[in-house]
């Protein structure tokens, strides 16, 4: 197991070959309609613990639309369904009976653009520590610095934890976002494009911050650069047109893709 | 000879543009000339009258000294009571319709009728809890001036509302289900946090829009010379005060209408104002 804490743009991962895998999130056949659009089709791939997979794939072929499928995200909106079979440690995730507040405090998800809260820094952590858990002004005090820390913010806000968390700059904002996200203790986190309203020294933050996190959590991530998905991921999905082309070890997609359109992605060809 | 046809092209269009220019700009005088009238009058009759007594005494019968207490603060209460009614119903209304029905049919219908009771008359408002309240009780009351009020407050509650926590991104909606946060609470802690700005702005111009409007009182509060925070009585208000003594024949009645004319456009005017600083603060944050 070569995946020590190294600084992240030069890491390449491989794992060894006697490592136990588990599959913490398991999606099977999964389809999803958009109306009576069929966005995606008989998705199936595994996300193990502990490991970092990587979404890739041109623009609409329904990466992002598989990361919020795992965490019910898109029940917010009318009109969308998804039949097969997700589930989480083989809990029904799809189940009508699910509870979507529960199943979000056990999968997190970061977004696109960094979305702080309207309150203050503290305020943005604490507020989600309270939904779930009873504690004592210190406890609490020790959980928002403990957030802060995983997400490498903390030195930077420490002496203005009372400023509005919309004064911080954008790739400040994004690891309070996940700093928001790791305090209410998922077990999975899902990335959705985390990186891409960011400047080249966040994203290597960003990207290093994932690389720790995953001692901890399974986390899944949806980038549209490819490097970034070398970087950090163990495993890799290569999705196209809303199909799941191809599944396996990062270091073999990148090197020795079985399908043709995966190397003429990751070689530029298209997308 | 193409070079003078386009010559006289570009100078007969730049005429054109001067003459409309001109008419814009004469339309726009037209405009403001009036209103600058407006205010000049009523700055110049209202202002001569303005005294520590308008604030402190009573409706004078004619041919007396006296002030505006009793209708300012009549205005004042119905104004609040109207605010507190109508402002929480605003609300929830206007959250089911942003919030929890935004893609419903129901909303449809409840934000084309709100639509409706918006640009309503207000003597039909008037007319409508003389009816329910006065008709009922047998007498005119505060009451049905506040609830008439109310019923004007509604409807722009209602709008800003549901406008302001439209504009409120889904991102941060999603963010907050992110987390596993419910609904409610994402809607109390986030979204109304979000929208505070916009909603305030909305309830300070129903204030405003309520503070002039003189027929639905006329059929429920009616008027009343003397001193009264009694609200099943008939309660005095300025609009109404105004409409009474402004017809009459008597010099001094005028000119305290003229007064509490320029009262009522301070009053709008501040309101204005603060709308608009929150306005702009909602815009930087």
């Amino acid at each position: 197991m070569s995946v020590a804490a190294i600084t992240v743009p030069t890491v390449t991962h491989s794992l060894s070959k006697d490592e136990e895998l588990t599959e913490k999130i398991s999606v099977r056949n999964l389809d999803f309609f958009y109306g009576d659009h069929r966005a995606l089709k008989s998705i199936s791939v595994p996300l193990y613990r502990g490991k970092v997979t990587a979404f890739i794939g041109p623009s609409g072929c329904g990466k992002s639309t598989l990361l919020r499928i795992l965490n019910r995200m898109y029940d917010l909106y009318p009109n969308q369904r998804a039949t097969g079979h997700v589930t989480l440690d083989s809990a029904d995730i799809l189940a009508p009976s699910q509870d979507l507040n529960l199943l979000r405090a056990k999968v997190g998800m970061v977004f696109q653009k960094p979305t702080p809260f309207p309150m203050t820094i503290f305020e943005n952590i604490a507020f989600g520590i309270r939904l779930y858990e009873r504690l004592s002004k210190s406890e609490l005090d020790d959980r928002v610095r403990h957030a802060l820390e995983r997400a490498a913010l903390w030195d930077e806000v420490k002496d203005k934890l009372g400023a509005n968390g919309l004064s911080l700059s954008g790739g400040q904002q994004q690891r309070l976002c996940i700093a928001r996200t790791v305090a209410v203790r998922p077990e999975v986190i899902l990335f959705d494009e985390p990186c891409s309203a960011l400047d080249p020294i966040s994203t290597a933050k960003i990207e290093e911050l994932i690389d720790e996190l995953k001692d901890d959590y399974t986390i899944a991530i949806v980038t549209h650069n490819m490097q970034q998905a070398a970087r950090v991921s163990d495993f890799t999905a290569f999705m196209y047109l809303g199909e799941l082309v191809e599944f396996g070890e990062t270091t073999r997609i990148f090197t020795t893709p079985n399908d043709r359109r995966t190397q003429d992605y990751i070689t530029g060809r298209f997308g | 000879m193409a070079a003078t046809v386009n010559y006289r092209l570009y100078v007969g269009r730049k005429r054109r543009n001067g003459v409309m220019m001109g008419l814009a700009y004469l339309a726009t005088l037209f405009g403001l000339g009036w209103l600058v009238l407006i205010l000049g009058v009523l700055l110049w009759e209202g202002f001569s009258g303005l005294s520590l007594q308008v604030f402190t005494e009573m409706t004078p019968p004619p041919g007396s000294a006296g002030g505006l207490l009793n209708p300012i603060v009549g205005s004042l209460v119905m104004t609040v009571i109207a605010v507190l009614i109508g402002t929480p119903l605003g609300m929830l209304a206007g959250t089911y319709m942003a919030e929890y029905g935004r893609y419903d049919k129901l909303t449809m219908v409840v934000r084309f009728i709100n639509d409706i009771l918006l640009s309503a008359p207000s003597i039909v408002v008037g007319l409508f809890v003389y009816e329910v309240m006065v008709a009922q009780m047998g007498h005119f009351s505060g009451w049905a001036g506040a609830v008439s009020l109310a019923v004007i407050v509604v409807p722009v509650v209602v709008r800003t509302t549901e406008d302001m926590l439209t504009l409120v991104p889904d991102t941060l909606r999603e963010a907050a289900a992110s987390i596993g946060l419910p609904r409610s609470l994402m809607i109390q802690k986030v979204a109304y946090r979000a929208a505070r700005a916009g909603m305030i702005t909305g309830v300070l111009l129903a204030i405003a829009r309520i503070s002039g409007e003189t027929a639905p009182l006329l059929f429920t509060a009616l008027n009343n010379q003397f001193w009264s925070l009694n609200l099943n009585a008939p309660v005095s208000s300025l609009p109404v005060v105004i409409f009474q003594f402004a017809l009459s024949p008597y010099k001094d009645w005028q000119k305290l209408a003229w007064t509490g004319a320029l009262i009522i456009t301070m009053a709008v005017l501040a309101l204005s104002i603060v709308a608009r600083i929150l306005t702009a603060q909602r815009k930087t944050s």
